[in-house]
């Protein structure tokens, strides 16, 4: 009951919202250029749909692309911070610059280094470097939280260095990992969109790029089609790995109990 | 027969505490050695050294024979969180890597042993503080040590469910012939439980006297017990 609640109050309170906005371009007669109306959005979404679904693709791959790097080489760093004190003293600070540095200001650099015409990895590696760093600090700080005494219960029963972080560091960090990833999957998409901005005309294909084109046509409705198909994308992340940290966390991790009233 | 024997042992930690310094004493084959002591008197240093966590700064350890099987409790219950009772159970079991068949089924009689037959799914977030403890030693014994060390097992427990643990822990490690070990600052249960009490004395750590307890099953209510209780009581005044 009450979860039916929880979708059904915010889906009133949406419907609601978007026909007070129809009312308002309606009764005041907002030209499209500055605010259409939904329902003209909408129209714009299924004039475009093929075109914006490529788009919508494009957009995800690299995300994903990035993701999938930035998820590979920062729980890479953080197992090897978690081996040798001496990796992490050396990389860590390299990371943090990596990570206070606004990457929107590398991206020509990277699009230059990369070159146009592997325009897709230049993307990705841009999406890569903006997510990387949640997940290299969250990962380092969870494999560095192990029980000290099931640590040593280990080392007790002769477990190799390799059974430790198997058996129980990596076990202990997921649940870091896994809230990493949900801020991760966001940044990635962020600096998907980033990285299209900045590679402008010609090359890239993905929604960033079709704000950009359908804003220099004035073409509105596009725009905020794409924009809401960007919306969802970004949701549809989310929710994916919320459910994946349930999933995997459900038994165990306080975060998913609920305690007894 | 000597199991181990501790000789002229001593550890300084870095930051210049001395936490034991010329501690002596020898156990048994299959005895009960409690070690009694106010907090900081070394106990627990001693018992990770026995069960070479730690390194000595000086003395030595000698077993009779290779170093045997060890087990050990700490006073939490340390299991994995994200594993069930019998996959904790098996611990031990699975880093030697023997058949897996084999090992489930030890690690259940394990549990079974220790109560726990019906709970061998459940996950330590779903067990009492008690029952946490019971798999916990239910993963020491699945290994079938022939030395057990115990830190202060049962001293976040309720007073009933530490008597019934006792009860099974005396019981258990007779049945198998186990060395014991045990860390309390309980005079009950270091009365209850022990062949032989060593009372330690504080900073730095050594043993300051040996109680030898008559043999033979104990009552909590009877007379005799009160007795050795006293005794051990006003070894450990004396200590202090």
């Amino acid at each position: 009951m009450m979860r039916a609640l929880n979708i059904v109050f915010p889906l009133l309170l949406g419907i609601a919202l978007l026909a007070l906005w129809e009312w308002i371009v309606t009764a005041r007669a907002i030209p499209p250029y500055v605010l259409p109306a939904p329902s003209a959005i909408a129209h714009a979404l299924i004039q475009n749909f093929g075109s914006l679904m490529q788009s919508l693709l494009s957009t995800f791959i690299v995300t994903f692309e990035g993701f999938i790097a930035a998820l590979i080489v920062g729980t890479g760093l953080a197992i090897a911070f978690s081996q040798s004190r001496l990796v992490e003293r050396a990389l860590y600070p390299y990371a943090v610059v990596l990570q206070v540095t606004p990457v929107v200001a590398i991206a020509p650099l990277i699009l230059i280094w990369v070159g146009f015409e592997h325009i897709d990895a230049a993307l990705a590696l841009i999406a890569a470097l903006v997510a990387f760093f949640p997940i290299l600090s969250n990962t380092t700080l969870g494999l560095k939280s192990a029980d000290f005494n099931l640590v040593d219960l280990m080392r007790l029963y002769g477990a190799s260095r390799w059974q430790i972080l198997w058996r129980v560091r990596l076990p202990t960090a997921l649940p870091y990992l896994l809230s990493a990833m949900k801020i991760a999957g966001g940044l990635s998409l962020i600096g998907a969109v980033v990285a299209e901005f900045v590679a402008g005309s010609g090359t890239a294909t993905g929604l960033a790029w079709r704000i950009v084109e359908a804003g220099n046509r004035l073409e509105i409705a596009t725009m905020f089609a794409a924009l809401a198909l960007l919306a969802l994308l970004g949701i549809a992340i989310f929710a994916a790995f919320s459910v994946l940290e349930w999933a995997l966390l459900r038994h165990w991790h306080e975060s998913a109990l609920k305690p007894q009233r | 027969m000597t199991l181990l024997a501790l000789e002229d042992l001593g550890k300084r930690f870095a930051n210049g505490v001395d936490a034991l310094s010329d501690l002596n004493f020898q156990v048994s084959e299959a005895e009960f050695v409690s070690l009694l002591g106010p907090s900081g008197c070394g106990k627990s240093t001693a018992l990770r050294l026995i069960a070479g966590l730690l390194a000595p700064d000086h003395g030595a350890i000698r077993w009779q024979g290779a170093r045997p099987e060890l087990g050990f409790v700490f006073q939490e219950p340390t299991l994995m969180p994200w594993a069930d009772a019998l996959a904790n159970a098996r611990l031990p079991l699975d880093l030697k890597q023997g058949p897996r068949a084999d090992s489930e089924a030890r690690a259940s009689r394990a549990l079974a042993r220790l109560g726990l037959g019906d709970f061998l799914r459940a996950y330590p977030r779903q067990l009492s503080g008690g029952m946490k403890m019971r798999v916990s030693i239910a993963r020491a014994l699945a290994a079938s040590p022939r030395l057990l060390l115990m830190d202060e097992p049962f001293a976040a427990l309720d007073e009933p469910t530490r008597q019934s643990l006792n009860d099974d822990l005396k019981a258990l490690s007779r049945e198998d012939g186990i060395t014991v070990i045990f860390v309390t600052h309980s005079v009950t249960e270091a009365a209850y439980l022990s062949d032989r009490v060593l009372v330690m004395s504080p900073r730095p750590g050594r043993v300051k006297s040996e109680i030898v307890l008559p043999a033979g099953p104990r009552d909590r209510l009877s007379h005799g017990f009160a007795e050795s209780q006293a005794r051990v009581a006003a070894s450990l005044l004396e200590a202090a």
